[in-house]
This record gives C-alpha cells, structure tokens and sequence, in this order.
C-alpha cells in the first residue's frame, strides 16, 4: 500500500512544510530580540528614536509571529499524518518534548504576544517591556525543545527499544534532552537566526541610506542606527558562527561520520584528505566526478591536522548512505554565504574605524543584495543536516522507510499540490505587506498621532476619551 | 486485554481527563473565534467587522496554542492514538489545517491590504477559512465517535471513510455551535447596532443548535451496541441522566437574557453550558475508548515514564498558562467599538 512513490511524496511535503515554516521562528527568535534591546534602549535613554524603530519593526514582526503560528501549527499534526509508524516508536520520547515546548514556549509567546502589540498604552511602559522580553524568551525556550528534539533523531541515547513493538522507551530524560550534538545544533541555529535577521535590518538600512544618498540628503537618524546595530551584529556574530560551526562540525564527525562523507563527497577513508570545492558525487558508481580540490584541506579542516584521517562512503554500506548529491551542496552554499556575512561583518567594522560607515557604496549595496542571505544558509545547514541523517530518522536505529504512514500516495499529492499554492499565496502576500513596509522609513514620533494618518490620529483621541466610560 | 495496576492503570486515567479538560478549553477559547469569522457572512459592514476582529486580535494567538498542545500531548500520552487518528483523518485534517492557515494570516492581511479588492478577498478568506475549519472539526469528531478501522494498531479503513452522513451532520453541528459562541461572545464585547444584530444571531443559532444536539444525541447510540448499552448501564445512567435536564434550563436561561437585554454575559456562558454538557455526555459516551471500538485509553499510551515526565510540567504549568491567559484577557476587557485603539 505504502510504496516508494508514497513514502517519496511524504518526505517532500514534510520537507516543503517544515522548511515553509523554519524561516518564519527563526525569523522571530532574532526579531523579538532586536525588539526586546530596541525597547530597552528606549526606556534606558528616552530617546524616540529607539520607539520610533521599535515600532517599526514590531509591524513586521506581527506579520513574522502570525505565519509562523499557522505554519506551525502544521507540524504539530504532520509528524501524525505522514509518520505514523514514526510517531508510535518514537512518540514516547519526542512527544512529551514537543509538549514541554507548547506548555513553556508557545503558549508563553502567545499569552505575552497581544500585550506587545496592542497594550502599550493599556499597561504602562514597564509591563510592555516585560511582555517584550517574555515573548524574546519564549522564542529562546522553543527553539531550545524543538532543536533537543531534532538533536535526539540525530545523537539518540536515554532509551531502550521494547522488544516486540519497536518502541523507544525514556530510560534517563536528561540524557535524552543533553544529547551529545544538542549544544551545538542549538548555538549553531541560534546565531543563525540572528545572523539572519541582522543582514534582514541590515538590508533594509541599507536601502535607505543608498535612498538618501541617491536623494542628496542625510539619511534620518533612525535609518543610521538600524544600520549601524545591524552591522555590529554581523561583526560579532558572522565569525562566532563560523566558529560553532566548525565546532558542530566536529561533534557530527565523532557521532554521525557517514553524513561528513556524504557532505564532503569522500568515498575513501584516508589521511592527508583534500577538501573539494567542487564535485558532483556520483552515488551508483561510488565516485565524484569533475572535482575541484584544495590538496590537505579536508583533514585540516575536520580533524585540525593535515595527517587527519576522514571518514569515506566507501566504509558504509550502501544502504547506510546519504545522498551525497544533495548535502555536498547544501553544505557549500551555507558555507559560502557564512563567509560572505562574516567578510561583511568584518568590513563593517574596518569602515567603522575608519569613520565611513555610513558612505561606502560597496558595503550598503553588498548587505541590500545579501538582505535574505541568513535565511538561505540557515535552510541549506537544515537540508544538510537532516537529509544527511538519511537513510534514518532515527538515526541508525529506525529507518525513513520503516517510519511512513498508511496513507495512499493520491491523497498525498493532492494535500502537497494544495500546500504549495497555499503557501505561494500566503507567502507572496506576507512578503509583499513586508516589502511595503520596509519601502517607507521609520517615522518620527511613530506612536503619536501622525499627521499623515489622520484616521488613526482621531481614534487615538478617540481611545483615550473613550477609555474612562469603557472600563467595566 | 492485560491487567494493568498502579501507575500504568492510573497515568492514562489522569491524562484521559486532562486530554479532555485541555480539549474543551480549546473548545471555550477558540470556538468563538472561529464562529466570529463565519459571522463575517452576515456582517458585511466595515466598521464593524474591524471591531470584530478587535475583540480578539490580542488573544487569538493564544487559543489557538491550545489546539497546538492537543496535538502535542496525543503525540507524546496517546502515540497510538495520535498514529492511526491522523491517517484515518488525512484529509480532513488537512482541509482544516489549509483553512487554519488561510484564516490565520488573514487577521494580519487584510488590514495591510492596499486595494480595497484585496481586503475583501482576505475577508472572504477569513470567513470561509473559518467556517470550513469549523465544519472540518466536527467531521474529524464525528468520525472518531462513529469508530476507527483499527488492526494491530494501524489504520485499515480508506481515504473517504469520513464522507458519511453521521460526520458530516456533525460538522453541521459544530458549525452551528461554533456560531453562536461567536454571536454571544459579541454580545459581551460590542456595543449599540452590533450587539444587537448579534442578540438576534444568537436566538436563531440557540434554536439551531438545540435541534443539532438532539439530532446528535439520538444518533450517536445507534452508531454501536456499546453506545446504546451507555444508556441502560447502571451506574453510568446516573451520569448521563441530567444532561438532557441541563440542556433545557440553560435554554430557558438563554432566552430570558436574550429577551430582556439584562445581560452582556449570560449567552455566552449558556452557550459554553451546551458544548459542556455536550461534550461531558460525549465522554461518558466514549469511555474508556480513545479510538473507538476497538482502541482504550490504554491500549494507545506510551510508557508510564513519558506519562509521569509530561505530567509533572503538566500539573505546574498548566495553572500558570491559564493564570497569564487570564490576565491577557483582562488587559483587553470591556466593550470594543470603532474608537478603540488599534497597532497599525
């Protein structure tokens, strides 16, 4: 009943949903903590502009919050839908850590959320910057249960297998929760995320000054410290993250060999390994073919010495394999475009003490044009790390093929062809709302009643008398 | 079936209960915003459907967590409930999460909207989106209450087996019911022409909805021998018994608020009454299968240990979400009109 075909159907729409939805948490986790310092800085110095650009980018982030939300809400229901034998053997264990994450995170985000958007003026400024930071911790909370999760189908241990049902039983939650790669995917996406939304209001920054510029006018003040927070980020962050991701390249090494193989497309194990910047890993032949390679690379990079031995494909069975065709280049577009970032980021600081942050052309143009590039490393690490988990889901324990559900492949194509127009529509439309706000600069005096509003600036008025007779 | 004793008897009673408990607050919470969207068919007035939204902007969010955590907790108590519910009900879970979706990014969209053809197209969505979610809801209850084509803990049915009147009827019934909560819940928090359009949807949905309860109600025991047995066994009669009497004095109770305008409150918590009792004599009903007929609580937990490790964050968290849950709807309290004050 379940045929390949099926089980094929079932991983790409997983895939499609769950890399639909990454974007947007990710998106929030970096967002809602830009949010939490902007405001912070706002009631530390008093100064508008930093409400000015609170608010600003709280009007995005609303848009961000939402679509993650539905999309999410997805997951929750998918893991039962298209991995139904999955969910019954490994329930026991990733169930009860997608419950702590709804009862700490979710639900924490959400309580908190409304106050964030719509309750300034309805609890006072301290309470406001409470549910700011609430909501900034909540995104913090789920992104550590969710990546403790993932991390287990990756390093599992803390269980034993009931014969007979195949089940994991939790034998030590703590050893489940700490597994031993869980550290270092959760700094690795955490600094993504904000590495992510850095060259997001670094783009849109940029936009505006390369604005004014071409205007023959200053760029307003808001403008400059959006770009400048930006670029202190990626100077920080850009090569942090190279670090950890060198860090968490390691540990895959000692825990998951087989997926470095198929990342770096080595087929034998040997020392003295080059590190190939191109190839195109041929899977039946057990070759890679058209290879461009830095001679000692590979072992330098992986084991920190030239002699270093590397793991190749050949070492495993072939049914043990992952598809080195598509890690190989998932792997070397994030490692591209992390260079790309830090390199900016370091730039950025060069400008900075040279005092032309604000007037290179070739930085404003660099950061506008890698504005989404954060997002597109952050989905190639995912599609690294999780189809070179493959043939497994549960790593070396439970297969993918052995994981699937009942379900006839027509009802699968038909939810997937239905999924990819819903999301192309809500997608193009959050995108486009996104885009016409970022086209506009901050306002000055952003909360107040604007001129330029006039509706809005009649009901504000119209709020604050009101508000004495509605209170029941 | 095997003697079980001690913990791995009693977790599954436990979370049974919570399952159901956290069930029905997802029903409190987010039914009535639900009914709200479906209530856009009806008011097509720009003003007021932007107070409308108003009423739950800042909360939504929220209620829909709840739907998020359901999941979560079958995953991670009932796994083996959750791995043949969900294939069983592929596609209209599917179809209900699609309109989720649409309905869920239209609170944000169509008031960012530039053309006003675009805002009444995400109006539309959010209305239909909320409506076909509703509807959906009730099939997926309807087929799990008409039973699960189960063998050696794996679904064995077809595709369409929920393309059967008595779900469909249920997804009429949860449609209605959904609506009025909407209606009530406007009845509390609006003011002067709204509220009273929403006065008059509440009497008509009242009158709809005790007709979909007794339709269901006299249904469901012809579903299954097991069922119908409910309704004879000693003592379960005890416990059935005065639903049907509840039912009617909230009735009595609905419409002499409705008449006599005394209360912004009352018909919205009669409502809550009827999905209460509905839902109580539901589970009663249901008792001790999860996935009927074959599957009992039971036979669909996983390991005491995953229990027991869910339950503890269960028992402190739990009270502490509701507690700020609370205190979000107590910020936003009080009647919304067209001057209260909105982000954008």
């Amino acid at each position: 009943m379940t045929g390949l075909d099926a089980l094929f159907l079932a991983r790409l729409q997983f895939a499609f949903t769950v890399g639909f939805h990454i974007v947007f948490p990710a998106f929030s986790i970096g967002l809602a903590a830009y949010l939490a310092v902007l405001e912070g800085l706002w009631l530390k110095t008093g100064r508008q502009v930093y409400l000015d650009l609170f608010r600003y980018w709280l009007r995005a982030f609303s848009i961000v919050f939402g679509m993650g939300v539905v999309s999410g809400l997805v997951m929750s229901y998918e893991f039962g839908t298209n991995w139904a034998q999955f969910s019954q053997k490994a329930g026991p264990i990733l169930g009860p850590l997608l419950g702590y994450e709804v009862m700490t995170a979710f639900f924490l985000e959400a309580g908190f959320l409304g106050i964030m958007l719509f309750g300034m003026n309805k609890v006072g400024k301290k309470l406001h910057f409470f549910a700011t930071c609430v909501v900034s911790l909540g995104t913090l909370i789920s992104m550590s249960w969710i990546l403790s999760s993932n991390s287990w189908m990756q390093t599992p241990q803390g269980y034993a297998i009931e014969p007979g049902t195949g089940r994991f039983i939790p034998q030590d939650w703590w050893a489940i929760v700490f597994n031993p790669s869980f550290p270092f995917r959760l700094v690795h996406m955490a600094l993504a995320a904000f590495l992510s939304v850095a060259f997001v209001v670094g783009g849109v920054g940029a936009w505006h000054l390369i604005r004014a510029r071409r205007a023959g006018r200053q760029p307003t003040e808001a403008v400059k410290i959006m770009f400048s927070m930006a670029m202190w980020m990626a100077a920080i962050v850009g090569p942090l993250q190279i670090l950890a991701g060198d860090a968490h390249g390691l540990n895959t090494l000692k825990y998951q060999p087989a997926k470095i193989a198929a990342m770096e497309g080595d087929w034998e194990s040997e020392g003295y390994a080059p590190e190939l910047l191109f190839g195109i890993p041929d899977m039946e032949n057990e070759v890679t073919r058209y290879k461009i390679a830095i001679p000692y690379a590979g072992s330098l990079i992986l084991t920190h010495s030239l002699s270093g031995k590397v793991p190749g494909l050949k070492d495993y069975p072939k049914d043990q394999r992952a598809p080195s065709y598509v890690v190989f280049f998932s792997f070397r577009i994030m490692i591209a475009l992390g260079v790309l970032m830090a390199l900016a980021g370091l730039y950025s600081l060069w400008l900075r003490w040279r005092g032309a942050l604000w007037n290179s052309k070739l930085l404003q143009r660099a950061v506008l044009i890698m504005t989404p590039a954060g997002f597109i490393a952050l989905l190639c690490g995912w599609v690294t790390t999780e189809v070179g988990r493959q043939p497994f889901t549960v790593y070396g324990l439970l297969r993918t093929v052995d994981s699937a559900s009942p379900v006839p492949s027509a009802s699968i194509w038909g939810t997937l062809v239905i999924f990819v127009i819903v999301y192309a529509i809500v997608f193009a439309s959050g995108i486009s709302i996104l885009l016409r706000g970022f086209a506009q600069e901050p306002h000055s005096n952003e909360t107040g009643p604007d001129p330029r509003h006039p509706q809005r600036a009649a009901a504000m008025a119209g709020a604050v008398s009101d508000n004495a007779g509605t209170e029941a | 079936m095997i003697e079980l004793s001690g913990a791995a008897y009693w977790l599954p009673v436990v979370w049974a209960v919570l399952a159901a408990v956290a069930i029905f607050i997802y029903i409190v919470l987010d039914g009535f915003d639900l009914g709200l969207g479906i209530l856009f068919f009806a008011e097509k007035n720009k003003i007021h459907r932007n107070i409308m939204i108003q009423t739950i902007a800042p909360v939504w969010d929220g209620n829909e967590t709840w739907m998020i955590f359901g999941g979560a907790a079958l995953y991670g108590v009932f796994p083996n409930a959750y791995a043949t519910i969900l294939p069983a009900l592929y596609l209209p879970i599917f179809i209900m999460l699609f309109a989720l979706i649409i309905r869920g990014v239209a609170f944000e969209f169509r008031s960012r909207m530039h053309t006003e053809q675009a805002q009444a197209l995400w109006d539309i969505g959010f209305c239909v989106g909320s409506f076909i979610a509703t509807f959906m809801q009730g099939v997926v209850l309807g087929t799990l209450v008409s039973g699960i084509k189960v063998e050696n803990n794996q679904f064995v049915g077809s595709s369409f087996d929920w393309l059967s009147p008595f779900p469909l009827f249920c997804g009429l019934a949860v449609v209605c019911g959904y609506t009025l909560l909407g209606a009530a819940w406007l009845v509390w928090r609006t003011e002067s022409t709204l509220q009273d359009s929403m006065r008059k949807w509440s009497g008509i949905l009242s009158v709809l909805m005790l007709l979909m309860i007794v339709g269901v109600s006299v249904w469901t025991p012809a579903l299954h021998a097991t069922y119908m047995q409910h309704w004879t066994d000693w003592p379960r009669i005890l416990f059935v018994a005065p639903v049907p009497v509840a039912v009617a004095v909230l009735a009595i109770v609905m419409m002499m608020a409705l008449r006599g305008k005394t209360s912004r409150r009352i018909p919205f918590f009669c409502a809550l009454g009827w999905f209460f009792l509905s839902f109580t004599g539901l589970g009663i009903n249901m008792w001790p299968y999860i996935v009927p007929p074959g599957m009992t609580i039971w036979d669909a937990s996983s390991p005491p240990t995953s229990q027991a490790f869910l339950l503890v964050g269960a028992a402190v968290l739990i009270p502490l979400i509701l507690t700020y849950t609370a205190f979000a709807y107590h910020v936003f309290r009080g009647p919304v009109n067209e001057h209260s004050e909105s982000y954008h």
